[in-house]
């Protein structure tokens, strides 16, 4: 393998700039406010994907309960913003004034104590980054310690995504049930609603976004990073070594899922509403699909696997729903027979190799091996 | 009141005094003649008047009676005529309460109401008792007597006691026999004679038994407290047995469903370590097969209707185990050795499974027709019955599971199964074929679904998306019991279903279902092999 000192090869970095013009520039020119809020909302699922990359391309954790720290992220934050609207003298015609609708209507005269401190913006802040890391160091120690993995830990984790959903929708009194959190209007004062509350938030989230690039580029090029692919590859060898292979898989699973957290409280930000829908066991595992569709091992791929499936979601329901089944059936199927590393690997195995050629025609090169990036930490193996 | 009035009324009370047996059906001009003499006179006059009419024994007696009781029979000023009445508009429709016919409109100054009192009130009630308690159809009789029980009223038993006497059908008999006992409580009996009343109520145990010796129990002595007290208590803990028991049965049922489910996947997945996440999808499979053969059969074969689920589970077996070769031809057999890509793509496979479903059968759920002999249940007792269909699907489990036992670890196939599992190299070494050991195996998993999807459209519906919520449920009985151990997974599925029935005895569904979850999942984090682990060197 090859040691790259650098933070990002001349590759990674023509990717990173081509991402930041399409992000920055074109598509604010290019869409209406419309589809420009949906971009938004599809980068939302971007930051899951990137933890996965992680997680599960880096890790070889196969984690099927995104969802469910998408939905922690997302409920902390429209539960803050559900206290703001439901301010007394919003919900003075209820029985009980202050209070969220949805626990009026449930005979509910009391905020819940788990609800309190979401009156506050920057306990907010800091809960929609604890809560899921709370959660998944207690999920991740629990399975790690004792070795549970690979296999055992998709299906224990798509079992917690379904304990989650109806845990929500089941206590409807609590988390506003099978219709979620809605009708949040402003945060701190300021109301996301309008137009230009979407411009600027997309804004926000694309700076967001571009920061977890970075993080996640960091953890991967750091010892980390490398234990995370040698660990993936042959665990017993690192534990051998000495490592703790149990705590490098906790921190690769706390990371996914502060990541996911971020997006599913931008979710409930561009959106305006959060539902159990995000968090259940299908949501999940099409998160996955975004990664897997990107390059499961290239951090960039997985914005453009999100934007590109989700695009394709939007469109293909939009004008035949029969149909979006069975493509997103056959792009799970496709994606691991005929391309286990995604569009990165398709980029890196045949657009790459010709603008190199093209490049090195114009000049000559120094040959350092540069070429070989985003699959020269091997094909994923379980 | 006339004297030429009161001779057939005297004529008829003597003749019920003297025994001898009432006319059952009384002509029009008799019965009219009775039913008009009711507004005569005052009170008491009425009462006889009443007494005579019920003495006809006629049931068409029994509403003008009933009515006159609730204060609603009218009598037509200008004729005298006792009629039903009926509001309509600004007047009153009447009917002749004895020939049902319709006499027209009237002005609702041209009626009157027929006055009663509370004493005459009573006198109606018993009257009314006697005639439905003493009445010649068994189905009145009983209606009565189970009318007289829920009252119990101190009046009626002196009525009871001679219908008790007359009655000669034991279940009606019992009735009546507790509604006395139900009176006596209410009644200045004797105190032993009150505490053997509530011993034969908590005897009886029917359905009211707690509500009467509550009620009963504030009422009585002191003395007879402690006794009605024990009654309540032995009642309660039948009670509690019956409901304990019946909610095992629920459990037991429950994990006959979930084992025939998961018993496919503890092939797949438990032997053969491929995770097939289209499992739910199979099950579904083999639901629809059953569909469209019951569809077909009905309308090519009708005379075959009744054995047409029987003939489906076979096909649902072939059908799905066809299909499940197929796709161990096709995406499978690629991907061994890479369990988190063959989730992956069988999850793909469910949602082209699920769409196509939807494509051709439609987003609705479709349901098929139970035979006749599948209808009904078997009552166990009082309280718990047991549907047929039921019975079926777990006799089915049973069967399937010992067949699987069988062909698992008896049959030389079987023993090359397990060989592959244990060893695969080594396996291949000793001139097994182990790719069509694979590919047979798997067919044999799905396969197994499709049975389970077609003993599951006997006990519900079938949707496009039902399968996903076998999913997880199937997967997790697989794990918990310890893959590759199909006691384990009759063992976990039984547990599993067992501790959901149990807590939704004391919680609400999705709460029992959530704990149950939970549990499962620390339970397996502290020990991940399962309940039952095959040790196997890796």
């Amino acid at each position: 393998m090859i040691i790259n000192t650098r933070f990002f090869n001349r590759s990674e970095l023509l990717g990173f700039i081509a991402l930041a013009v399409l992000l920055f520039v074109i598509l604010p020119l290019s869409l209406d406010i419309f589809r420009l809020n949906l971009v938004a909302k599809y980068l939302t699922y971007a930051f899951v994907a990137i933890g996965l990359v992680l997680c599960w391309g880096y890790g070889g954790i196969l984690s099927l309960g995104q969802g469910v720290f998408f939905g922690l992220g997302g409920y902390c934050m429209a539960m803050y913003l559900k206290l703001e609207a439901s301010s007394v003298a919003n919900t003075k015609i209820q029985s009980t004034p202050g209070i969220p609708d949805f626990m009026d209507w449930n005979q509910l005269t009391q905020l819940p104590f788990f609800w309190k401190p979401f009156h506050s913006l920057p306990l907010t802040l800091l809960a929609i980054f604890l809560v899921p890391t709370i959660f998944a160091f207690i999920i991740g120690a629990a399975m790690f310690k004792r070795r549970v993995g690979g296999v055992y830990f998709a299906i224990i984790t798509q079992a917690i995504a379904a304990i989650m959903t109806i845990l929500i929708i089941g206590q409807q009194g609590y988390t506003g049930g099978i219709n979620g959190i809605t009708d949040l209007r402003t945060l701190h004062g300021w109301d996301i609603r309008t137009d230009q509350a979407k411009f600027i938030l997309y804004f926000v989230e694309v700076v967001l976004l571009f920061a977890c690039i970075v993080a996640a580029q960091f953890i991967r090029l750091t010892k980390l990073g490398r234990i995370l692919v040698a660990m993936r590859e042959q665990e017993d060898r690192v534990r051998f070594s000495g490592y703790s292979v149990a705590n490098f898989k906790i921190f690769a699973f706390c990371a996914a899922a502060v990541f996911a957290a971020i997006g599913g409280a931008l979710f409930t930000l561009e959106v305006g509403f959060m539902s159990p829908s995000f968090v259940g066991i299908v949501p999940s595992i099409e998160m996955v699909i975004y990664t897997a569709v990107g390059g499961r091992m290239s951090i960039f791929g997985a914005v453009w696997g999100s934007l590109l499936v989700n695009f394709a979601k939007t469109s293909l329901s939009e004008s035949f729903p029969q149909l979006w089944l069975f493509g997103l059936g056959g792009l799970f199927i496709a994606v691991v027979l005929a391309f286990p590393n995604g569009l990165s690997g398709i980029w890196a195995d045949h657009v790459q190799p010709r603008i190199d050629r093209l490049l090195a025609s114009r000049k000559s090169k120094t040959g350092n091996g540069w070429s070989s990036n985003s699959v020269a930490d091997g094909a994923p193996a379980e | 009141m006339n004297a030429g009035r009161l001779i057939p009324i005297i004529a008829l009370l003597l003749a019920l005094a003297f025994g001898a047996p009432a006319q059952a059906q009384t002509d029009d001009a008799t019965l009219t003649a009775l039913v008009n003499a009711l507004p005569l006179g005052n009170f008491k006059e009425r009462e006889v008047a009443a007494t005579a009419l019920a003495a006809t024994g006629d049931p068409r007696a029994v509403p003008v009676l009933q009515t006159l009781t609730d204060g609603e029979l009218y009598v037509i000023e200008a004729s005298g005529q006792v009629v039903f009445v009926e509001t309509s508009g600004a007047g009153v429709l009447a009917t002749d309460p004895v020939t049902a016919s319709s006499l027209g409109e009237f002005a609702k100054g041209d009626v009157e109401k027929v006055k009663v009192n509370n004493g005459l009130r009573r006198a109606l009630r018993t009257l009314i008792g006697q005639m439905t308690l003493l009445s010649e159809n068994r189905g009145t009789r009983l209606a009565a007597a189970l009318s007289v029980l829920r009252d119990a009223s101190p009046d009626t038993l002196e009525l009871l006691d001679s219908a008790l006497a007359a009655e000669a059908d034991p279940e009606i008999k019992t009735v009546m026999d507790v509604a006395r006992a139900a009176i006596v409580l209410k009644t200045d009996a004797s105190s032993a004679e009150k505490a053997a009343a509530a011993q034969r109520i908590a005897e009886w145990g029917g359905r009211e038994a707690i509500t009467i010796l509550t009620g009963a129990l504030a009422e009585a002595p002191a003395d007879l407290k402690p006794a009605i007290e024990a009654a309540i208590d032995s009642l309660e803990r039948t009670r509690a047995v019956w409901s304990v028991l019946q909610n095992v049965w629920y459990g037991i049922s429950l994990g006959s469903v979930l084992l025939l489910a998961a018993i496919g996947l503890a092939i797949t997945f438990g032997v053969m370590g491929v995770i097939n996440m289209a499992h739910g999808e199979m099950v579904m499979l083999g639901a629809y097969t059953t569909f469209v053969v019951q569809e077909v059969i009905r309308t090519s074969a009708p005379h075959l209707f009744d054995v047409s689920l029987v003939i489906a589970l076979p096909l649902a077996f072939l059908v799905d185990g066809a299909v499940g070769v197929a796709i161990e031809r096709s995406i499978i057999r690629f991907l061994y050795g890479r369990p988190l890509d063959t989730l992956l793509a069988t999850w793909g496979l469910s949602l082209i499974l699920q769409q196509a479903y939807r494509s051709i059968f439609g987003a609705r759920e479709v349901g098929v027709e139970l035979p006749q002999w599948m209808l009904g249940s078997w009552q166990v007792t009082d309280a718990i019955q047991i549907p047929i269909n039921g019975m079926f699907v777990m006799a089915l489990t049973v069967l399937i599971t010992i067949a699987v036992s069988y062909v698992l670890f008896l049959s030389r196939w079987g023993r090359q199964v397990r060989a592959v599992v244990q060893n695969r190299v080594m396996a291949g070494a000793v001139g097994i074929n182990t790719e069509k050991v694979d590919r047979y195996t798997f067919g044999l998993g799905c396969g197994i679904a499709g049975i389970a999807g077609s003993a599951f459209t006997m006990i519900g519906s079938t949707g496009p998306t039902a399968g996903q919520l076998y999913i997880v449920d199937t997967f997790l009985v697989v794990v918990f019991g310890g893959a590759a151990s199909l006691l384990g997974t009759i063992a976990s599925a039984f547990t599993i279903s067992q501790a959901q029935s149990t807590m939704e005895f004391f919680l609400s569904g999705s709460m029992a279902k959530v704990l149950t979850l939970l549990a499962i999942v620390a339970i397996l984090m502290m020990r991940p092999q399962g309940l039952f682990a095959l040790k196997v060197r890796k």
